[in-house]
């Protein structure tokens, strides 16, 4: 059951071969014999994720079911989820049982689909191992002393080992595509207000985007059908129509203009993935498609530009866990200053601390133009380059992580050694475009990721890109060995 | 630019985070080297950039002034470290 596409699994739903209740059984217990090993989940919602499945069968019976009534998936623990524990793998929210649901959870729910759980991540998602986890690190399917990537780095583990079929996740810098690129999976950060962010916890609001994580470019654009559309009650979301995303899958590459950027095949780039990512070009080549040399001069300035302007939005997006209307709070404190600063100080692990500080010093009075007014501008520098290059190719390609994973504990104690390997992620949030990964390879047995960037609102046609080549290659049906 | 331990220290107090006194070196060492890798920026060269807030350059959208949302106190004190009457307790602030 867990080696079927959504497709499959849908027909086999709606055909009876199988009910959602012994798919969902099936799932909950490859969750019970594998978590302990791998940490992927915070959460699992048995019961709750059984009644679901109930409920789907009989829509099922009664023939009112959609294409995924039934079939279960796994939300990252930053989707606020009614009457189940969202603690963004913070200490801050380990007694947070949210008492209203994310669009995204709603919109979900009302496809049909069964919850099996909430995934570890990187602690409010800042992170990009899954190891700032208050919960612990996550471990990769594919070697468990390796790091999974993240910040949705629980997602990405539950789907590599097949313990969920799909995955929601969210990409503030990476978030969603290095862990896909790290796991073998198909991930997809789509342009900035294409999925609400209501009810997502916020940590750098005009970055952050919601996404579907998955086994293939088809079973992404089906779930992104659900997720995608407009939402009054997220102000920055977007008023545009929600095209069929599985539609155009299958249209010709002929034509297809690729710029490779040459800033992102520069050193830094282990020799390795740079082989397996011409390798997968080449492949592109033989669908029908132009390569094109392309520059994005302003590359160098991504990591720092989003180092100021991520810490900045989420010094202030955090100052409203304060242990005052929910979360975690000091025992005794003195007054309300102690209150404050000791339920902060308690409540948030290393890696939130340090950001909260670099963004409450760029914030602060005399510093606002030399650091956040600077980093808006480089910003615009950033995406001007895109502009640019979009004017003469469809899509942009190159790797995604510069290495494959890292061991665990590799990176814990040199914050911008682990910074500046999100270079090639950073830019497409900065410049709001979408962005996908997908399987494109091995290096040693690890898995590799071709990243492919595309112009606003574009989604369609990354998701074409990406299906017609998993339709020319097999990288994205490996599966690690001991998951099989 | 290096930042000492002062500087931790005040910022901290701006974010109302309390840290320990044996965590504030990796502080100074780590914000240091963090803002070392920021001042790259200003090697570019942004005369006349609009500075950039929204990835679309989208506006604000405004809406009707009608209520919309019900009052769900009940559920979301249910969740509060410490209540009494529909309010949120927090230490005497005013004498």
């Amino acid at each position: 059951m867990h080696n079927k596409s959504l497709s499959e699994l849908s027909a086999s739903l709606h055909s009876g071969e199988f009910s959602s209740v012994e798919l969902t059984q099936h799932y909950l217990d490859r969750i019970n014999a594998h978590n302990s090993n791998l940490n992927a989940f915070i959460t699992v919602c048995d019961d709750r994720a059984l009644e679901q499945a109930k409920m789907a069968d009989q829509q099922l019976q009664q023939k009112n079911a959609g294409i995924l009534t039934g079939i279960p998936l796994a939300h990252k623990d930053i989707f606020c989820t009614q009457g189940v524990l969202t603690s963004c793998a913070s200490k801050m929210l380990s007694n947070f049982i949210s008492p209203y649901n994310a669009t995204v959870v709603e919109k979900i729910n009302a496809a049909g689909m069964v919850t099996l759980g909430k995934t570890n991540m990187d602690e409010f998602a800042m992170g990009s191992s899954n190891e700032t986890s208050f919960y612990g690190a996550v471990k990769n399917p594919w070697d468990t002393k390796r790091v999974p990537g993240g910040s949705s780095g629980g997602s990405a583990a539950a789907i590599a080992a097949r313990l969920a079929p799909i995955a929601t996740g969210t990409d503030t810098g990476g978030s969603i595509r290095q862990p896909a690129s790290l796991c073998n999976l198909t991930g997809l950060k789509p342009t900035y207000g294409r999925i609400s962010r209501y009810g997502m916890i916020a940590f750098a609001s005009s970055l952050d985007q919601a996404g579907p994580m998955a086994n293939s470019a088809e079973d992404a654009a089906i779930l992104l059908n659900v997720m995608s559309g407009f939402d009054e009650r997220d102000s920055t979301s977007v008023e545009r129509d929600v095209p069929d995303y599985t539609a155009d899958l299958n249209s010709s590459l002929a034509g297809l203009r690729i710029g490779l950027p040459k800033e992102y095949f520069d050193e830094g780039l282990d020799p390795e993935v740079a082989t397996t990512i011409e390798a997968a070009i080449k492949v592109y080549e033989s669908l029908g498609a132009t390569i094109k040399e392309i520059t994005l001069p302003n590359t160098h300035l991504a990591v720092p530009t989003y180092y100021v302007v991520a810490p900045a939005e989420c010094s202030s997006n955090l100052s409203r866990m304060d242990g005052v209307r929910f979360g975690h709070r000091c025992e005794n404190p003195k007054d309300l200053q102690d209150l404050y600063q000791r339920s902060r100080g308690e409540g948030f692990g290393d890696e939130v601390k340090r950001r909260i500080l670099i963004g409450a010093y760029a914030l602060s009075a005399g510093y606002y133009d030399a650091y956040y007014l600077k980093a808006q501008q480089c910003r615009r520098l950033i995406s001007n380059d895109f502009t640019q290059a979009f004017a003469d190719v469809d899509v942009i390609m190159g790797p995604t992580s510069p290495t494959t994973a890292s061991n665990l504990g590799d990176n814990i104690d040199d914050p911008v050694a682990t910074y500046l390997a999100d270079i090639y992620t950073i830019s497409a949030n900065l410049a709001g475009l979408p962005g996908m990964s997908i399987p494109a390879g091995f290096v040693n047995g690890l898995p590799v990721g071709l990243q492919i960037i595309g112009n606003h609102f574009d989604e369609a046609r990354l998701l074409n890109v990406a299906h017609r080549y998993q339709q020319a290659t097999d990288w994205h049906t490996q599966i690690p060995a001991a998951f099989k | 630019m290096s930042l000492d331990k002062t500087d931790v220290e005040k910022i901290a107090h701006l974010a109302r985070l309390a840290i320990n006194e044996n965590d504030i070196p990796g502080y100074v060492r780590d914000l240091s080297n963090i803002f070392n890798l920021v001042e790259h920026l200003s090697d570019a060269d942004t005369s006349d950039i609009m500075p950039m807030a929204h990835p679309l350059d989208a506006h604000q959208r405004l809406r009707p002034d009608v209520v919309t949302e019900t009052n769900q106190r009940e559920l979301f004190q249910s969740i509060a470290p410490e209540t009494a009457d529909g309010l949120y307790l927090v230490p005497q602030v005013i004498e």
